[in-house]
């Protein structure tokens, strides 16, 4: 732990896993969709999140991350107000799933073209949060680094493919996870970088093409695409 | 940072202060360079200025606790009060930016946000009265971050885990050690600091109100600056603490997991199961959305 996390983080109160850690959640919930037009997100908030949003403003928090506010922002306050001059369509339910953790959101983003995503993820304390889940696939990242989901299918090399691009880039890759669903089915690759800053657009698209099993690839950054 | 011997024992034997031998251990630790840290503690201790400023400026209300801590001024300028001028304007300052918090202000958790007016109180209560260097104030708060650094490596900061001493606790320790070390004091003094301070909170539970930071919490952020001044006055008088503070800080991880669930963060007990605060809860909830 750095200085700056103990005496931090900047954040919109009262609480910092049930809203400055709902704000970021609902931001990487965000970066995983992307930047595509949306027509609705469905948050269904479980455990503590679900008990006491009211009085933390877990709700206000999770709309203002999906409206890209950082914790810190003070229009944190009236996000479902600018949410609806925005026109930006959303719904709140509660769910009880055994196991879950305490403080999570299931998010279940539709686009104007139909397209959806699911994404699940939990406040783990302090403002820090977890992404455990991108369409059905179980994942681990906290998104405070620069971070990258690839879909392929499982085949040999598409490992080497990727880690040989960071290379030519000469980008250190943090972390590397590789999830699989079955043997040769649907596989997935979490890569955290050590970046201060997003990577170029580029970046992502040459890992699109760095193998023909891999299906897209969702940047867990704000790539600049309009949400609302 | 693992300890605060190391760093105590650092510094006498680079003889640097508390401050620069946190920072030489934080700069390795990190990779990041000296200048680069100390920049981003002042961004801190801006940001922390502001969420004062906000907090002063108007009447924020919380869900349960109405804004009342101007009463502290309005006491202080009408009789002798028995508190210091710098205790009671701490204590307002501290209840000032805890409400704010609780209004869903802007704040710096400090080291949470259900102790966030702790440090402020203590850090800009001193900026008033005692006029020092900016430096200084910069230098304070690397030295109160390093000692909850050294809380959250060897016990934790979280209320859902150690009670409110890992909360508020902390806070008045890294208070504590900020005004030693504002006022000239030695390394050791600081670490007698942290010790005399933790020792006299050990234990407390985490029982707020309906789930909310508010009530007890704002008024504990107001209270417990007091124990910070006095820990800090007893160390520079030479006190000691008999127990050293890296092992007083153990003893808070281990008095933390022995709380019961209920007293911790869950309301399930202690002030949060009394019949007013079932009153008030049952109040709140009833008038959501």
């Amino acid at each position: 732990m750095a200085l700056t996390d103990i005496i931090g983080p900047v954040m919109i109160g009262p609480s910092s896993s049930h809203t400055a850690g709902a704000a970021r959640l609902g931001r990487l919930a965000l970066a995983c969709w992307g930047g595509d037009p949306l027509e609705s997100v469905e948050i269904f908030l479980r455990g503590s999140f679900a008990h006491t949003s009211y009085g933390h403003g877990t709700d206000r928090a999770l709309i203002a991350g999906l409206l890209d506010m950082a914790p810190d922002d003070i229009r944190l306050r009236d996000a479902l107000l600018i949410a609806r001059e925005r026109k930006f369509n959303y719904r709140f339910d509660a769910e009880e799933i055994d196991g879950a953790h305490p403080n999570s959101a299931r998010f279940v983003f539709t686009g104007k073209d139909g397209r959806t995503l699911e994404v699940i993820g939990a406040s783990i304390g302090g403002g820090a949060v977890e992404l455990q889940q991108v369409d059905g696939f179980n994942v681990s990242v906290s998104g405070e680094l620069p971070s990258l989901i690839t879909f392929h299918q499982d085949t040999h090399g598409v490992v080497a493919a990727v880690t040989r691009l960071f290379a030519d880039m000469k980008i250190n890759i943090a972390t590397l996870s590789l999830y699989r669903k079955s043997r040769g089915g649907k596989a997935s690759l979490v890569i955290e970088l050590d970046l201060q800053s997003p990577p170029h657009r580029s970046v992502r698209e040459a890992i699109e093409k760095a193998h023909p099993s891999i299906e897209r690839v969702l940047p867990l950054y704000n790539e600049g695409g309009n949400v609302s | 940072m693992r300890s605060l011997a190391e760093v105590i024992a650092l510094s006498l034997n680079q003889n640097c202060s508390f401050c620069q031998a946190a920072l030489s251990k934080e700069g390795l630790e990190t990779g990041l360079s000296i200048e680069h840290i100390r920049e981003g503690m002042k961004e801190r201790l801006i940001d922390m200025e502001k969420s004062v400023s906000d907090a002063l400026s108007q009447k924020w209300n919380g869900k349960i606790v109405k804004s009342d801590f101007g009463k502290m001024n309005d006491y202080s300028q009408s009789q002798q009060s028995l508190s210091s001028e710098y205790i009671l304007r701490a204590s307002e300052i501290a209840l000032a930016v805890a409400t704010y918090n609780a209004a869903m202000g802007r704040i710096v958790a400090a080291p949470t946000a259900g102790s966030c007016g702790i440090l402020p109180g203590l850090i800009f209560a001193y900026k008033e009265l005692f006029r020092p260097e900016e430096d200084a104030l910069v230098d304070a708060l690397i030295v109160a971050g390093s000692v909850g650094e050294v809380v959250a490596s060897r016990a934790t900061l979280a209320g859902a885990e150690g009670g409110c001493q890992a909360e508020c606790g902390a806070a008045v320790a890294m208070g504590a050690a900020a005004l030693v070390a504002l006022r000239g004091g030695t390394s050791e003094a600081i670490g007698h600091s942290v010790a005399l301070t933790f020792k006299s909170i050990l234990g407390l539970v985490c029982d707020p109100v309906g789930g909310l930071v508010e009530s007890p919490c704002i008024k504990r952020n107001g209270l417990l600056v007091s124990l910070a001044v006095l820990g800090a006055d007893m160390a520079l008088a030479g006190m000691e603490s008999i127990i050293p503070a890296d092992e007083v800080i153990d003893a808070m991880a281990q008095v933390g997991r022995a709380i019961p669930e209920s007293l911790r963060e869950t309301a399930q007990g202690g002030l949060a199961i009394t019949p007013t605060a079932r009153r008030l809860v049952a109040e709140i909830f009833h008038e959501r959305w």
